[in-house]
């Protein structure tokens, strides 16, 4: 059971990956678009493609939240006590950006968009950076079971500093990926280019990173390292594929496929990850079953995580068909005040 | 000073870790904020759609633009409600990890519940802001009706993790962990249906005495228009007739925690020692286990309590003195109980104010300045009723994080310095109001320059005609 629940918790996890981390990606690309006229162009795209799904695609941070601390209440407190700095940076992060997206977009005068715009910006890299270097401290065994672990010492490290390098580096390629297919379809292309570049920029990026974490990875957590190499080789092999896939996509100028090969390699990532992690929640001194709940709670939160997927994947899918087609229909002709 | 009241100002026992006293400001100040926004989430989205409704099925045009208007203004509060209560849950780990590492099995997936009503919530806010001009007018008028129930199914998830720390049931403790659990007894405790229905039908109060509020401050400033008066109706309306539901719930509750919460009950009644013949004590506080400065009335808290005189009710001194709650928490108690009563004593007078009105002379309605002027302070009212409700509640729960089972003392966490903390929540979440705040007053400030269509909100699709995003608007 406890395995089970795991396996829902990592869902989650993808998910967000995916989704809030190509929301976070398209705030680092809204941060470096340039003053407000250069980059006007660019966050008009962002605005327009974040819109409708922004709120959803921040829920799975929620439920991966409410699910690690229903189901794995030990492992969820060694957590909070030993990573409430990067966690309280990231819950800010969550607050300004939120407040800032939101509040850019119901403001007219550009000095207001611009103060909302740049805590909007800025806290879209501060927190899948504490995202990250959460990962990494829990990666590396920094979390002790009793909690109460190094305050400062457990996410600044070279694994912690890797995980929230390739975090931040990881959303900006999914954002550039899905925005470049989003210019290439509106507006007669004009910013495919602009996006295009970017995504190929932040590809290679991204696969410097990852090479150089290779050898971080080894000297920092070595277990995680071996499983990478090993039990979830698989899994890297073809999310190297898949990211130099992308890569040949994105230079051969095709659009098609793109949006999927790149969530696919990024999702394949985060599952090596928790393929190499298993049977553990913390390091290499805690077990999934050792900090699971009793059953029953398990088995409620099964029953939550089956009932979002009947009620929600489908909802999610024609909000997302609703807003990416724009099948509800162009207004009508007299719409305008 | 006297040494008594020195005594009473004091800081926390120096027993108590550093953390206790500003985690538990910081959840109290963050979680009071929030709390203001799930009244709108909850009741403005129902009107919202009340509005709709009857704007399609009469051909109501004011009605429709109130529903338009009313959607992007819960769209802009539920995103501010969507980032307080994600900050909730980080706190929850942050502040209380011991709450969560022991009991988190039990306390804990009520919030798994929430996240998938706040997902629904999420996506059909979006669906519906978007539906606007877009979709057929009633599948769009449908998309917006998930979005209430939620609201609805979220409150009571939230509630059931908070009415299980008041009456914990469903958990088989051993050695201080959570070794069985039986989630109906944990959700469906003791106290949930009356603490949620109590919690609903103050959203309906709050939500519907500040609309009217609006409305009633606009028609102050001369604007008497069809569309103010078709709005200060629904608000008022639908919290005036909640009100006497309220009335009957929260009497009900008193004397449901008078046997469930006999700690409580000394705390909101302020009774100091066992005994019948007890006196409501109106205002007053505790000083050294005397109650002072307070006007008593004989003998009508015990008829409250059982509907005689001699009903006997507990005392603070029946509860061990490890245990029971300092005199200045219970004072504070049974200050925010009176704050509560007294508001919604006033409520109910405007209430009756209201019907007189209606009934003797409904053509003042928009005109009777004196009336118009105390429905504007009924949002305002309404609210200190919550806060201070919540605050009965929550305070009167001390020392306890869980009755019974956790002190809040051991489930604070023990490491860093969070008054830095607290100092830098709350600049943070005042930014957020006055963000709010000042995006809610240009709505409507546009709304009344440009008409409907110039303003954007949050969820919603690009604005298709000019003025321009960027652009300085006079």
């Amino acid at each position: 059971m406890p395995d089970v629940v795991a396996v829902f918790l990592f869902i989650g996890i993808v998910a967000y990956a995916l989704l809030g981390g190509a929301d976070f990606g398209a705030g680092f690309w809204d941060l470096l678009a340039g003053g407000a006229r250069r980059g006007r162009e660019p966050r008009r795209l962002v605005d327009a493609s974040l819109a409708p799904v922004w709120e959803a695609n921040h829920t799975w941070l929620i439920y991966c939240l409410v699910i690690l601390w229903s189901g794995f209440p030990p492992a969820f407190a060694a957590l909070t006590t030993t990573l409430y700095i990067p966690l309280m940076l990231a819950a800010l992060g969550i607050v300004l950006r939120g407040a800032g997206f939101a509040f850019r977009k119901a403001s007219l005068r550009t000095p207001q968009q611009r103060v909302y715009g740049a805590a909007f910006a800025l806290s879209s890299v501060l927190t899948p950076y504490c995202f990250g270097a959460i990962a990494g401290a829990l990666v590396s065994g920094r979390v002790p079971v009793q909690g109460d672990g190094d305050p400062v010492g457990s996410w600044i490290n070279p694994t912690g500093v890797l995980g929230g390098v390739l975090a931040v580096l990881v959303c900006a390629y999914l954002a550039a990926t899905y925005l470049t297919v989003e210019a290439h379809r509106r507006d007669g292309g004009r910013l495919y280019p602009y996006f295009r570049v970017r995504s190929i920029a932040a590809g290679l990026a991204t696969g410097v990173v990852s090479l150089a974490g290779i050898f971080v990875l080894r000297a920092d957590a070595p277990r995680l390292f071996h499983n990478l190499g090993h039990r979830a080789l698989p899994l890297v092999v073809l999310a190297t594929a898949g990211g130099l896939l992308g890569l040949a996509l994105l230079l051969g100028r095709r659009v098609r496929g793109l949006r999927v090969v790149a969530a696919g390699s990024v999702a394949l990532i985060v599952c090596g990850w928790g393929v190499s992690q298993y049977p553990y929640v913390l390091g290499t001194h805690l077990t999934l079953t050792e900090a699971a709940a009793p059953d029953a709670t398990l088995r409620v939160l099964v029953a939550v995580a089956c009932l979002a997927a009947v009620v929600i994947v489908p909802s999610v899918v024609l909000l997302f068909r609703l807003a990416g087609r724009g099948s509800i229909g162009e207004p009508p002709p007299g719409d305008t005040p | 000073m006297t040494p008594a009241a020195l005594a009473w100002l004091r800081l926390p026992a120096a027993a108590d870790p550093a953390q206790l006293l500003p985690a538990r400001e910081q959840m109290a100040f963050t979680l009071g904020f929030h709390i203001i926004l799930v009244p709108f989430g909850v009741a403005l989205t129902t009107f919202m759609l009340v509005a709709h409704h009857r704007g399609l099925r009469r051909g109501d045009t004011d009605a429709l633009l109130l529903a338009r208007r009313w959607s992007k203004v819960a769209a802009v509060l539920f995103a501010v409600g969507a980032i307080t209560g994600t900050v909730l849950s980080f706190e929850l780990g942050v502040l209380w990890p011991r709450l969560m590492g022991r009991y988190g099995a039990a306390v804990g997936f009520p919030f798994a519940i929430e996240g998938l009503f706040f997902f629904t919530e999420a996506i059909f806010v979006a669906i519906y802001i978007y539906g606007w001009d877009r979709m057929r007018p009633w599948a769009h008028f449908w998309s917006g009706v998930p979005v209430s129930l939620a609201s609805v199914g979220g409150a009571a998830a939230v509630i059931a993790a908070n009415s299980w720390m008041n009456q914990p049931g469903g958990v088989t403790v051993r050695g201080g962990t959570v070794v069985d659990v039986r989630p109906a007894q944990v959700f469906f405790n003791g106290a949930f249906w009356l603490e949620f229905l109590h919690m609903l039908l103050a959203a309906y109060i709050v939500a519907g005495f500040f609309v009217a509020g609006v409305y009633a401050v606009g028609m102050l400033r001369g604007r008497r228009t069809p569309y103010h008066r078709r709005g200060f109706l629904i608000g008022f309306v639908a919290a005036a007739c909640v009100l006497p539901f309220q009335m009957i719930v929260g009497d009900t509750i008193a004397r449901h925690v008078f046997a469930q919460e006999p700690a409580k009950f000394a705390a909101v009644e302020l009774v100091p020692a066992t005994g019948s013949h007890v006196p409501e004590t109106l205002g007053g506080v505790l000083l050294d286990g005397t109650v002072r400065y307070g006007l008593p009335v004989p003998d009508l808290a015990s008829v409250l309590a059982g509907f005689s005189p001699s009903t006997t009710i507990q005392g603070l001194n029946a509860i061990p003195a490890d245990v029971r709650p300092t005199d200045r928490e219970a004072s504070i108690v049974h200050l925010a109980f009176d704050v509560m009563v007294g508001a919604s004593l006033l409520l109910v007078l405007l209430a009756l104010w209201f019907l007189w009105v209606w009934w003797r002379r409904r053509d003042t309605l928009t005109t009777d300045r004196w009336f118009l002027r105390a429905a504007s302070t009924g949002g305002i009212l309404a609210l200190a009723c919550l806060e201070s409700g919540w605050v009965t509640t929550e305070v009167g729960r001390q020392p306890w994080i869980v009755v019974g089972l956790l002190l809040t003392r051991d489930a604070v966490t023990t490491r860093g310095d969070l008054w830095f903390l607290l100092g830098a929540v709350v600049l943070v979440y005042l930014a957020v109001a006055a963000g709010a705040l000042g995006v809610l007053r240009s709505m409507k400030s546009r709304w009344e320059l440009h008409g409907d269509q110039s303003v954007e909100v949050p969820y919603g699709p690009e604005r298709r005609g000019e003025p321009e995003a960027g652009r300085r608007v006079p």
